[in-house]
């Protein structure tokens, strides 16, 4: 059976591994191949890399560290931030990426889902939204990694999403900003109305704060993954046991 | 120290595929010269992307003929292996037809997502020396939206709604759906089983 994943999100910003505090303030949270490795070890079925600065700076990700990476790991990443034109996805793809997540410049230019679906087939194209519920509708937000840049892209969650499918994006990460960081749950609600809207798997992220936010979202929105990042960062959901947990509580798990 | 020739059409993603062989202490050589494959002690023909596209790009680095005078064990891997079967519903081409089947396509479904993405069980058929020691139920890592039915040459089956093939063996050739460079410690197994043969 599939099992549900299970998906540290690594946000890197010059070379470290950081956690913001509302996008700012970076605290220094460790080293990128260290931290990758502690996962592994612990069981992470997937790591992401967000180079969260990327998009609004114009910059692109150094590639050393996804080599690093590659040399050492044995499950599969995902590598975000910047990525504009084919050629970006392909230096990312040969340092040893597994998979490619676009999100601000899908927005700027749709098409470019397209032509990461011809170059690199669907299974490696993965579309990432920042989506924020504001009275009651479901906004697509860009440029989300820095405050003073970001703005709303004009689009409706639900309609984008199933517009990404179309254009052949292979997964969905969608993060719900309004429990971003503050460890209340997942948005089930969002979630099971993009779940309904998509056949492709989808992943959960934003508002992870303890065990049963995950069964939560596993068993109400029917996700295929769980993303979060400072509760795994910090131990405070050990990975073994939240896997092991999830398990006894009839979740597929790869323990 | 044996050389294992990793196939570089020019499209695929072999990084991982490369690490994967080097963590496992052998030579690895990303080659599209039909000499240097011939002469490897092993080949291995990773792929990704779509099937006509990559099938292309393997034809034009001239490795096909090399690829159908091989005697030594050859793994193809994911796309790989749907390229050394006959035909995929996903192109027009042929495939290469050193591996029996044709693949299909997974059917959109209520409660199935499509493309099969993450970690599911294998279940060895027979005692296949890339299966050795491999449980019932281990979890390797799956990409993919087209597979191989179950076939007389399936050495493992794995189940998404439906059974199919996760690995397969004809001949000099063996077939992984899925990723063992991206399958932790069972994966390394089955590679190092590869190794071995």
């Amino acid at each position: 059976m599939l099992s549900r994943r299970i998906i540290p999100c690594l946000d890197v910003a010059d070379g470290k591994v950081v956690k913001g505090v509302q996008f700012k303030n970076h605290e220094i949270v460790g080293e990128i191949v260290d931290l990758s490795q502690r996962y592994v070890d612990e069981g992470a079925d997937e790591l992401v890399f967000y180079h969260i600065t990327a998009s609004a700076d114009g910059q692109t990700v150094n590639l050393d560290w996804v080599d690093a990476v590659a040399q050492r790991l044995d499950i599969p990443f995902c590598v975000a931030g910047g990525i504009r034109s084919v050629a970006d996805a392909a230096a990312r793809l040969e340092a040893g990426a597994d998979k490619i997540s676009i999100n601000s410049p899908a927005l700027e230019r749709p098409d470019f889902i397209d032509e990461m679906v011809a170059a690199f087939g669907s299974q490696c194209v993965v579309i990432g939204i920042d989506s924020l519920e504001v009275d009651g509708q479901y906004q697509v937000k860009q440029y989300t990694g820095r405050p003073d840049k970001m703005q709303d892209s004009r689009r409706d969650t639900l309609t984008w999403a199933k517009e990404a499918v179309e254009r052949g994006a292979g997964e969905i990460v969608l993060n719900c900003m309004n429990q971003d960081g503050v460890r209340q749950g997942y948005d089930i609600r969002q979630l099971a109305a993009v779940r309904a809207a998509v056949s492709v798997p989808l992943i959960a992220s934003g508002g992870a704060g303890k065990q049963e936010h995950f069964k939560e979202v596993f068993e109400q929105a029917d996700v295929d993954g769980a993303l979060a990042a400072s509760v795994f960062h910090k131990r405070i959901i050990p990975i073994p046991e939240l896997k092991a947990w999830l398990s006894s509580q009839g979740q597929p798990m790869r323990l | 120290m044996q050389r294992v020739a990793l196939i570089n059409s020019g499209c695929a993603n072999i990084a991982s595929v490369r690490y994967a062989l080097l963590r496992q202490g052998v030579e690895v050589d990303v080659t599209a010269d039909p000499e240097r494959i011939i002469n490897a002690d092993k080949v291995i023909f990773p792929g990704v992307g779509s099937f006509d596209y990559a099938l292309e790009a393997v034809k034009k680095s001239g490795v096909v003929e090399a690829m159908r005078d091989l005697t030594q064990p050859t793994l193809g891997i994911c796309l790989g292996m749907q390229m050394l079967a006959e035909a995929s519903a996903e192109g027009q081409k042929p495939g290469l037809g050193l591996l029996a089947g044709k693949a299909q396509r997974f059917e959109d479904e209520p409660g199935r997502s499509v493309p099969h993405m993450g970690w599911n069980q294998l279940t060895p058929v027979g005692d296949d020396p890339l299966m050795a020691g491999i449980e019932p139920g281990s979890y390797v890592y799956f990409v993919h939206s087209y597979y191989l039915p179950p076939s007389p040459y399936t050495v493992a089956t794995c189940d998404y709604g439906q059974p199919f093939t996760a690995s397969l063996h004809q001949d000099n050739f063996w077939g992984c759906q899925f990723h063992p460079e991206l399958s932790s410690d069972v994966g390394a197994k089955i590679l190092a089983n590869f190794l071995a043969l």
